[in-house]
């Protein structure tokens, strides 16, 4: 119930920052789409993503001359249809890339949590591990993962997950450490809290903040980084309609049919920038100093 | 700063040691024989095998491997190529210039263009020009860059036919290469015409490979200006009757430039991950074609020495950009 003259509900507060963000609100917009193509590709994409037309190919999209209303964003060398390869395309970057900002969130976040509680020699060994893997250029730390682990789309969703998981660790430890020092966790030490207790449901919940807007930030570098191991034939294989996948061999028609080059790459830019544009917006909202 | 700069080398030392203990790892973690992978034959009879196995070390223990391994690198012993049987550092010092072209003009490309940009956009705040050029390099750093190359191919290459598609330079051109770097060679190979194709062949790959750093740099320049602006001495600046691009050029971006060092600093590891895509669609013969090749090739020694390799120099890059921004940030300099 609320009491006139109280501070407004977190979430409520929350939502009046992120709301007079425009950028923000356009990118959680796209992403809630983006979210409602990949659950109903199968229902909204006017074709199946691997049937071959074979007397349709590379036709141009609906709005040139040759085009047909059929095919509206045309179709690749082998006759598909492109837009239903995007729409299905959609639901693997976007499953994929939740699966591993997931994974990469929950073990970063448990690695951090260790080793701003442990200290000493166990802090030491993880994060000097997790300076190891910063030192390798992140697309170079997939490839040899890929390279170990051979090319396909789970291998490289897990490339993928080691590549962002320090980020996760590094950020948490930070956080741990500074929250460790405050007279709250004190007090619930004193009062005989386990170290268990401390860890999860007294210190974890109060460095959310910044793990939550790494996570978003880290959605669209998963799906960056996706698609380029796509597009460098080291992640998801042919016929699969992931969008990097889809750009793979694109070169070669980039003269006779440029339509193939264009949409799958539109898409990706379009949810990178969405992800990237709803983390701004939740750092903006989230981060008290920037609020007060 | 000695002391600054010596806890740096020394906090740098574990995680090279770390790097190696990964590339060691690598031929060890792939399915399959490593006398198979490490020699590049199939089947080879057993007591070849054996000899090979003896040869490469590898029926000793894994400690003992391990120092041989480190004994090697040490030597500049990084292994042979499988396909080209060459030492895997010389065909790396090869390719490494070209490489580093393509990343030093992507870089020039990004600070030329970003820092006017950033600088503009804080000067004039809430502006439509503040708004477009924030919303661009929201989008730039958004950017799948191997589709923005695809992109900027079809439209200077394909449509306008204003710049190559591929490689350094134009095969009529021919030259010993003198220092590696083909804007240098070309100049000084006094062939008339090879200094402007290697600029046509360079001029795209740099674009595509800056435009992520450009999009930081101008993002980075605007914010860091901002807060400058507010500073006091900023106010006495202007209050002394200075005018005002003086106040902005000389004074504030003295001091706004510090943290766009060390964002371009960090941004190394970035720009190699853009150069295995940029030098990959570009057939640009460089390191990251080349490690992107190993594996196709699986051709491991490299994959292995490369990995390595590109490590030590974002790791000695860090370090440089570290020791420049103690240099040109005198606070922290004098600190401790």
């Amino acid at each position: 119930m609320a009491v006139p003259g109280a501070a407004p509900h977190p979430l409520l507060e929350f939502w009046g920052d992120f709301r007079r963000n425009p950028g923000a609100v356009a990118g959680l917009a796209v992403v809630l789409l983006m979210t409602l193509i990949a659950i109903f590709a199968d229902t909204i994409a006017p074709h199946e993503p691997n049937e071959q037309y074979r007397d349709a190919l590379l036709l141009p999209p609906v709005w040139s001359a040759q085009g047909s209303a059929d095919f509206i964003l045309g179709t690749d060398d082998i006759g598909r249809d492109i837009l239903s390869r995007i729409l299905h395309g959609a639901r693997v970057s976007l499953s994929i890339g939740f699966l591993v900002v997931t994974l990469a969130l929950v073990t970063g976040v448990l690695l951090g949590l260790v080793a701003g509680f442990a200290r000493g020699v166990l802090d030491i060994f993880i994060m000097r591990s997790m300076d190891v893997m910063l030192a390798l250029p992140s697309l170079l730390l997939a490839i040899v993962i890929v390279a170990i682990l051979g090319p396909n789309l789970i291998n490289a969703a897990m490339a993928v997950v080691i590549v962002q998981l320090p980020h996760f660790a590094r950020l948490t430890r930070a956080a741990v450490i500074n929250e460790r020092a405050k007279d709250y966790v004190t007090a619930s030490r004193v009062s005989g809290a386990g170290v268990t207790r401390l860890m999860f449901i007294t210190v974890l919940p109060n460095c959310m903040a910044p793990v939550i807007i790494q996570g978003t930030l880290g959605f669209s570098t998963a799906v960056l980084d996706l698609a380029a191991l796509g597009f460098l034939g080291m992640g998801a294989q042919p016929p699969t309609s992931e969008w990097g996948t889809m750009l793979s061999n694109a070169l070669q028609f980039i003269q006779r049919a440029p339509w193939v080059v264009t949409f799958p790459g539109l898409a990706i830019l379009l949810v990178v920038l969405a992800f990237n544009l709803l983390g701004d917006g939740l750092r903006d909202a989230l981060d008290p100093k920037l609020k007060r | 700063m000695f002391r600054f700069l010596f806890t740096r080398i020394i906090l740098i030392i574990p995680t090279f040691f770390g790097v190696t203990l990964l590339t060691f790892a690598l031929i060890r973690l792939v399915p399959g024989d490593p006398v198979e992978l490490l020699v590049g034959e199939r089947g080879i009879d057993p007591a070849r095998h054996a000899m090979l196995r003896a040869e490469l070390g590898l029926d000793k223990p894994l400690l003992a491997q391990y120092a041989i391994y480190i004994k090697q690198l040490i030597g500049g012993d990084l292994g042979h190529s499988i396909v080209t049987k060459e030492p895997v550092l010389n065909e790396f010092l090869a390719l490494f210039p070209a490489t580093v072209e393509i990343s030093v003009c992507a870089i020039l490309f990004a600070l030329a263009v970003g820092i006017p940009v950033g600088i503009i956009a804080a000067v004039r705040r809430g502006s439509i020009f503040d708004y477009a050029s924030m919303g661009l390099s929201l989008t730039g750093y958004s950017m799948p860059i191997f589709w923005w190359a695809l992109l900027l191919i079809l439209l200077f290459s394909v449509n306008l036919g204003w710049t190559p598609v591929s490689g350094r330079i134009s095969v009529l051109y021919y030259f010993e290469p003198a220092t590696g770097f083909m804007l240098i060679d070309s100049w000084l190979s006094g062939e008339s015409g090879a200094f402007r194709s290697a600029v046509r062949h360079l001029a795209l790959p740099s674009v595509t490979l800056g435009t992520i750093p450009l999009a930081i740099v101008a993002r980075m320049t605007r914010s860091s200006m901002l807060e400058v602006l507010n500073e006091d001495y900023v106010r006495t600046a202007r209050a002394k009757g200075l005018a005002p691009w003086r106040v902005v050029v000389v004074h504030a971006l003295r001091n706004a430039l510090i943290p766009v060092v060390t964002v371009i600093g960090l941004a190394v590891g970035v720009l190699f991950t853009g150069a295995i895509l940029t030098e990959t669609i570009f057939a640009w013969p460089g390191v990251g074609k080349w490690l992107v090749e190993s594996v196709r090739r699986r051709d491991y020694p490299v994959l292995q020495g490369g990995v390595l390799l590109v490590a030590g120099v974002v790791m000695l890059v860090n370090l440089l950009v570290d020791v420049l921004y103690g240099l040109i940030n005198p606070r922290l300099r004098y600190q401790r």
